[in-house]
């Protein structure tokens, strides 16, 4: 998103309407500019995130039902081409890649080299992306850009993305954005933000404009004025998703409430069910832990670092002084809950979690982060 | 603190150093001195780099030279692990990897007017070093000024000579303590705590500085909280595990605070409560 | 006041003792003095001597065959040297030897057990000195036990 001077007839916040063949133009467009795009496609079961074409990749007429270690996608009864929620894996990956070469080094005259990477980062324009995960982007962009040190990758990755951001049209059955303030209309980070309608008028979509770059865009592509009802269709849509919450978390004083009871009985429960397998942690969004693996060539003339995703639920992430600080499973899902409802408030102003219900979904034995939570604020001793 | 050390705008980048210098302290623990001549090198104390071995990995090792002196970096280093074994034998003229320096070092303005007492267990000594340099340095702007530090066995006991020389600027307020000896030793034999019970304390003007293992650290500080030292003049260097020193990775972090950032050095009342919770 | 009733009102171990109980148990006390490595008790002797420390360190020591003479722990000014001569079998269980000059305030054991048995106010404010000196010498010796500075 830049900071252009304003276009005459697409100022910011303006709600215009495209159909859905414009629709199709605006992903062209995006790629004649140059973007790669990367939007949701059907794959192996579950709607991914891809490089996709244009329009045809879509997941049209898909939806999921989704519940504590379940997902199934299913057929809806019309062409909707975001009428499902989240899908496994967020945005995540095109920012803070899985895993990635952070240096190489040469020895050379009993000393060593060290030789900068070469970045070369794609310009992405992300299509689809929900209130959520924009969230979930916002605070990644806390942890990598604005802290002590600036993630340089991340920076590369991060620096042009174009957002084509959805307003959610239904609910997931773990999600939660409401208790977090996170959803389900997207407020932040984007460039155009889409609803989708479809119905006796036709298929088409109600864009609001959150930058300059997005009323560029759209300008060229094309667009009519987004006739009364269709605004009021738009925002009742996003209001019903609102009322459709599959879960809710109460989080009035929810650092302290989990500060306080870190000896609560509940960690052993959940201890009892946890398999400390990560998929939560793989499968949300602001999770950032990484850890760097140290590798030569057979002869030992070249080094190189790479850094990969990592998780708190495994024994080597504490590893100290001979043994894991977090030996026990209890620990380490009390880290990491803790870590994301609590202590991410003291260390970077908001929650870390955007109530995306991934972590509920796709947890193998279903634990649902808002019951444990409701667990220990019912039994909570103040 | 001083801009971080590191080859390029990259923060990853480590930059390589020659070692000028290397020293045997005991059966298991070395030092190196750096050649950080081109450049110099500033740190305050109790701040730490990490350290990287061509083709091996990369730890966080406390700074243990004087802060005033800046053309040589120097570490003292315990081999433990996968890295710091094979980094015993790095001689003169190998080359490590250096980036730093990271962290939140030691209150040395906060004990400006007041007596300092300095507890070290173990190598805990290496990080408080650089502190002692600096109250010794600047003698006059603090009341009485304690060393307690203990070891395992005299065989363990690190810095000998410079302990012995503390001893002398510092009126006789030092003292050394062992866990066990054989009969030859004529000093204290006991814990640290048993050594802070002999030390008299004004409670209302004593900044306390502790380094070592961290129940060590924690039944010490225990027991100068019930000699009724306020907890917030007394601070603690905390260790979790540490990939990349930048608040990136995760891995440092104890409850809320970053020890790459926010520590190693925490003031004791913040965390008090922290250090009786088992695997935190 | 007699110069060593004075010495036993100065020593921190009877820290709120009252004049009558000092009074009660000089007649049991000597002041001492020993050389720099004499015992002032030997592992499997009687234990009849109950010390207080005022000048120099002991060491409490144990002779392992094979292994020589390990020191476990030392006492100095102001600590108490002897638990076992309260209990039966009154015997002591470790040397204790001075490091470098001592000079003590030596208790006859057998004296005080009798002066404790006819005076139980006595007896209780003895006894809880020793009882919190041993506490603190157990939580220093669980910590010794830790052996905390080993390499991992």
């Amino acid at each position: 998103m830049t900071d252009a001077p304003m276009t005459k007839s697409t100022r910011l916040g303006e709600r215009a309407l495209l159909s859905r063949d414009r629709f199709a133009r605006l992903l062209q467009v995006l790629r004649q500019d140059g973007f790669q795009l990367v939007g949701p496609t059907v794959r192996d079961g579950a709607i991914v995130h891809e490089s996709i074409s244009g329009i045809e990749d879509l997941p049209e007429g898909w939806t999921e039902s989704q519940d504590a270690g379940t997902y199934r996608l299913r057929r809806r009864d019309d062409r909707a081409l975001f009428g499902y929620s989240v899908g496994p894996q967020s945005w995540k990956p095109f920012f803070f890649v899985p895993t990635l070469q952070l240096w190489r080094a040469r020895r050379r005259d009993g000393s060593f080299v060290v030789l900068e990477k070469t970045r070369s980062a794609p310009l992405l324009a992300l299509i689809g992306a929900r209130s959520c995960d924009l969230h979930a982007i916002a605070i990644q962009d806390k942890v990598f850009l604005e802290g002590p040190s600036v993630d340089q990758e991340y920076l590369a990755r991060r620096s042009g993305t174009f957002v084509v951001a959805v307003h959610c049209g239904q609910a997931g059955g773990t999600c939660f954005c409401t208790s977090l303030g996170t959803g389900p209309r997207a407020t932040l980070g984007f460039d155009l933000a889409l609803t989708e309608l479809l119905d006796d008028k036709g298929h088409r979509f109600v864009v609001g404009i959150g930058s300059e770059s997005g009323a560029q865009v759209l300008e060229r592509v094309g667009y009519e004025e987004a006739p009364r009802a269709d605004l009021e269709a738009a925002e009742a849509i996003v209001a019903r998703t609102a009322a459709q919450m599959g879960r809710t978390m109460n989080t009035d004083g929810i650092k302290e409430l989990l500060y306080r009871n870190a000896e609560h009985p509940r960690w052993d429960d959940v201890a009892s069910r946890c398999l400390a397998c990560t998929n939560c942690t793989l499968a949300c969004p602001t999770c950032f832990c990484s850890s760097v693996d140290d590798v030569t060539d057979l002869a030992g003339e070249q080094a190189e670092r790479v850094q990969r995703w990592d998780s708190c639920f495994t024994m080597d992430h504490s590893y100290l002084h001979g043994g894991s600080v977090h030996a026990s499973i209890k620990s380490r899902y009390r880290q990491w809950l803790t870590h994301k409802l609590a202590s991410w408030i003291d260390q970077f102003g908001t929650s870390g979690c955007v109530g995306c219900g991934r972590c509920i979904t796709w947890c193998p034995v279903a634990i649902d982060i808002t019951q444990e939570v409701a667990a220990i604020r019912a039994s909570d001793p103040g | 603190m001083s801009e971080p050390f590191a080859a390029g705008a990259d923060p990853w980048l480590p930059q390589p150093v020659r070692v000028l210098r290397r020293t045997q302290e005991t059966a298991d623990t070395f030092t190196l001195w750096l050649d950080v001549a081109n450049g110099g090198f500033s740190f305050a104390p109790g701040q730490f780099n990490m350290l990287y071995l061509f083709g091996v990995g990369e730890v966080p090792i406390s700074i243990s030279g004087d802060p005033n002196q800046t053309h040589a970096l120097v570490h003292t280093i315990r081999a433990v692990g996968s890295v710091t074994t094979p980094m015993q034998r790095l001689k003169r003229g190998d080359t490590v990897g250096v980036r730093g320096p990271y962290g939140a070092g030691w209150p040395v303005d906060q004990a400006f007017g007041k007596d300092v007492i300095v507890i070290a267990g173990g190598l805990g000594i290496a990080p408080l070093r650089p502190v002692v340099y600096e109250l010794v340095r600047q003698r006059g702007r603090f009341r009485n000024v304690t060393l307690l530090y203990g070891a395992r066995s005299p065989a363990d006991l690190v810095y000998r000579k410079e302990v012995a020389r503390w001893e002398k600027k510092l009126d006789g307020r030092v003292h050394v303590t062992v866990d066990h000896a054989e009969a030859d030793w004529v000093g204290p034999v006991g814990v640290v705590p048993a050594l802070l019970d002999k030390v008299s304390i004004d409670t209302a003007a004593t900044v306390a500085m502790i380094c070592g293992p961290e129940v060590m650290m924690r039944f010490t500080a225990r027991a100068l909280a019930n000699r009724g030292l306020p907890g917030d003049r007394m601070f603690v260097s905390m260790e979790r595990n540490m990939k990349c020193a930048l608040r990136f990775c995760g891995h440092c972090q104890y409850r809320e605070s970053f020890l790459c950032r926010d520590g190693p050095v925490l003031r004791f009342d913040r965390i008090s409560s922290l250090l009786d919770r088992r695997e935190l | 006041m007699e110069n060593l009733e004075r010495l036993l009102h100065e020593h921190e171990f009877l820290k709120g003792f009252s004049e009558a109980h000092v009074a009660l148990i000089v007649a049991c006390a000597k002041n001492l003095r020993f050389e720099a490595g004499e015992f002032l008790m030997r592992e499997g002797g009687d234990a009849n001597t109950f010390f207080l420390l005022r000048v120099g360190r002991v060491a409490l020591e144990v002779h392992v065959p094979g292994r020589g003479t390990l020191q476990m722990e030392s006492v100095g000014p102001g600590d108490v040297l002897g638990l076992s001569w309260l209990v039966p079998p009154y015997r002591v269980n470790l040397d204790a030897r001075a490091v470098e000059p001592v000079v003590a305030l030596a208790f006859d054991g057998a004296c005080l057990r009798g002066k404790i048995s006819k005076d139980h106010d006595l007896g209780y404010e003895l006894v809880l000195r020793l009882y919190e000196k041993t506490v603190q010498r157990l939580d220093h010796v669980r910590l010794q036990r830790l052996d905390v500075y080993q390499a991992p």
